[in-house]
């Protein structure tokens, strides 16, 4: 996983509440055994007609937002559909960084196993932010080592973030190799477990 | 020790590591399907990984079968994207040694159908799958979880799962509901009252009379849709019903391990004193027959009711949500939802496919039929069992025949039309009385207009034409 630790970029307003997975990548896009190239899918009913041909309106076809690095959008970003394949489509567009009020738990989970930072802010500061994105300088800094959001004129906002997930982020490290070093507790309590529920050993 | 709420008690006994963040929890089963699994192989392959417990692993195909013609084999899939997709996983579990039901087995259906089917769902238990709707089986008192393909490579490679743990929510549903008002119902009262994303950080447990009072198809629907409450997962405690559900199936404990087992799952409920971050209580006998009008499932209204106003919203943003989703779903405010006329009837999905669910649709369909009533010429209506058993059960209820004398489509078992990824799916434009769990802009097929309702009130939409209150059917 590529480690996140600052961006400078441009950000993109999507004023629109619970826009889901299937809005981020439909369906269509799924049926592939790759995690890369999904930029093609990302809001692919948003950014195109029924003809294939570009919506001039979709912010991220205008030419000011068309190299967006973060997303500021409504509440409850990412409900619906459990696919991965929201955030690698995200990233593949270039886009690092998620700015709502709220995210959706599974998507959430799903932006830090990838490198995406979804950043919640309160919903005075979100409406700032999108008030600024859709202005002439829409260029926002999102720095995770200090935690912050500096909007374009200059006001910074600060946001939480779970520790154990920051430090992973900013490292870039894989889950699974942390959880292996583990495997002796692993065994111990699957030696536990056996004898606590022996109907479900099936071997 | 202090009370604790039934997901406490999951949580604890599945405490591999505890951190001040995240824990490692174990995880007893793991449901795997064609789609979100391939880059997770992929990303074992990659790091020479083995797959630790293949034992706790079950796999079917289900999100891009084509509905017909499975007995030919995942080979003679028309579409190669999804071909290469069934062909994948085929590879994967054989390679992993993982057990595997593919599609024209029997056995084979909607994951989150087969699971419970077998007895592989069982109280207590923590169960995850790559698919957002595996909260279905927290209906028999399991702590399950949808998980993206990141964590579907983790469990694989340690059959552990990092979290945090999240707050406890209770909603206690007393009351008896009234003829034609069900589990479907009530999962859409919840979501209606609480928002899609009340339930967000929280688990939910489902407590009070009217849900002691649901079968455990009821109770899967309701765990199921908890998922569109935005809470990873439902619970039910366990019961009688439970136990009875689980009893003779293939995985479940026979024997000596039976009573042993039983005894194991009568300790996962709520302390009476247990503490619930939030509560809310709903009584059944206010619920009315529910449909969705807009295209997000918290855009709930009763079917006797009228298309709410856009600017009745409380800001700007759910205004102007409001307002599109009229707009894609071509509809106007204040006119009579039971007006809206329908193109297509699907009758299926994890959400409600199981038998009960075709029996209450097709008790709808043969009283009609027998008052000499069909699925009105211009509704193109399907019925889709959730596996390859639960079809087995209807034809041999016979309520195959019923269906197909209406002129429903009789199909074979799938997620079919709930995410249009295969043949089965809306043309732009088209509405759909759809029994699924998602009216999202263009889930059901590009344009498509899906409103989310039960069974009965489907097969009611289906003879009619049109929305239409299932309580004059019934």
């Amino acid at each position: 996983m590529k480690p996140f630790t600052r961006i400078d970029a441009k950000a993109a307003p999507l004023a629109l509440s619970n826009i889901d997975t299937d809005q981020i990548i439909p369906k269509q896009f799924l049926k592939t055994v790759d995690r890369l190239g999904l930029s093609k899918g990302l809001f692919y009913d948003f950014r195109f007609d029924e003809a294939g041909q570009e919506k001039p309106d979709f912010v991220l076809n205008q030419p000011a937002y068309k190299d967006a690095g973060v997303l500021i959008a409504g509440d409850n970003f990412g409900c619906g559909s459990s696919r991965e394949h929201a955030p690698w489509a995200l990233l593949d567009f270039g886009i690092s960084c998620v700015i709502s009020t709220s995210f959706a738990d599974i998507f959430y989970n799903n932006c830090f196993q990838n490198g995406l930072l979804p950043v919640v802010l309160p919903a005075q500061a979100v409406e700032d932010l999108m008030a600024q994105a859709r202005g002439g300088n829409h260029v926002i800094s999102v720095d995770l080592t200090a935690q912050t959001v500096t909007a374009p004129d200059g006001q910074v906002y600060g946001f939480e973030i779970d520790p154990s997930r920051r430090h992973k982020m900013l490292n870039g490290l894989d889950a699974i190799g942390e959880t292996l070093q583990k495997a002796p507790d692993i065994d111990v309590y699957e030696s536990a477990r056996a004898l606590d529920t022996p109907w479900l050993e099936r071997a | 020790m202090a009370a604790m709420t039934l997901y406490d008690k999951i949580w604890n006994a599945h405490l591999v590591a505890e951190g001040d963040g995240e824990s490692i929890l174990y995880i007893d089963l793991h449901l795997i399907h064609e789609v979100t699994t391939p880059q997770a192989f992929a990303g074992l392959r990659a790091a020479g990984r083995p797959v630790r417990r293949p034992d706790r692993t079950l796999a079917v195909a289900d999100h891009n079968v084509p509905t017909e013609g499975q007995a030919l084999g995942a080979g003679a899939v028309a579409d190669e994207e999804a071909r290469l997709q069934l062909l994948t996983l085929e590879r994967n579990v054989a390679e992993n040694g993982i057990e595997y039901f593919p599609m024209g087995d029997l056995r084979n259906g909607i994951v989150h159908v087969v699971g419970p089917e077998q007895g592989r769902t069982q109280p207590g238990m923590t169960i995850v799958c790559g698919d957002s709707h595996t909260s279905t089986h927290g209906a028999f008192g399991a702590l399950a979880q949808g998980i993206g393909t990141s964590e579907v490579e983790h469990v694989l490679a340690t059959q552990t799962l990092r979290q945090a743990k999240s707050k406890n929510m209770r909603v206690t549903i007393d009351g008896a509901p009234a003829p034609g008002v069900g589990a479907k119902d009530f999962a859409l009262a919840v979501i209606g009252a609480i928002g899609t994303a009340g339930g967000t950080g929280h688990v939910i447990e489902y407590a009070g009379e009217a849900i002691r009072a649901l079968s455990m198809e009821g109770r899967m629907t309701l765990c199921n849709l908890t998922i569109e409450a935005g809470a990873r997962a439902g619970l039910v405690a366990p019961d009688a019903a439970t136990f009875d559900y689980i009893r003779g199936r293939p995985a479940a404990p026979k024997g000596a391990a039976w009573d042993m087992a039983v005894a194991h799952w009568k300790s996962f409920f709520s302390d009476e004193d247990a503490v619930f971050d939030r509560e809310i209580v709903l009584d059944a006998a206010t619920i009315a027959p529910l449909v969705t009008w807009g295209t997000s499932p918290e855009d709930v209204m009763p079917i006797d009711g009228r298309v709410p106003d856009p600017a009745s919203f409380s800001t700007p943003d759910k205004r102007a949500s409001a307002a599109r989703a009229l707009d894609y779903m071509g509809l106007v405010a204040g006119q009579p939802i039971a007006e809206a006329k329908i193109d297509r009837v699907f009758i299926g999905s994890c959400t409600n496919s199981r038998i009960e669910d075709l029996r209450a649709a097709a008790a709808v369909v043969q009283k009609a039929f027998l008052e000499g009533r069909l699925v009105a010429p211009h509704v193109r209506a399907m019925v889709v069992p959730g596996s390859g058993l639960v079809k087995e059960q209807a034809e041999s209820e016979g309520l195959d025949a019923i269906f197909k004398a209406a002129g429903f489509d009789w199909r074979e078992p799938g997620c079919s039309m709930c995410l249009g990824m295969n043949p089965d799916r809306l043309a732009p434009g088209e509405r759909c009385a759809s029994t699924s769990n998602r009216n999202f802009e263009g889930r059901q097929g590009r344009g498509g207009r899906t409103h989310l309702l039960s069974p009965a009130m489907a097969a009611a939409a289906a003879i009619a034409g049109h929305l239409t209150d299932v309580r004059d059917f019934i």
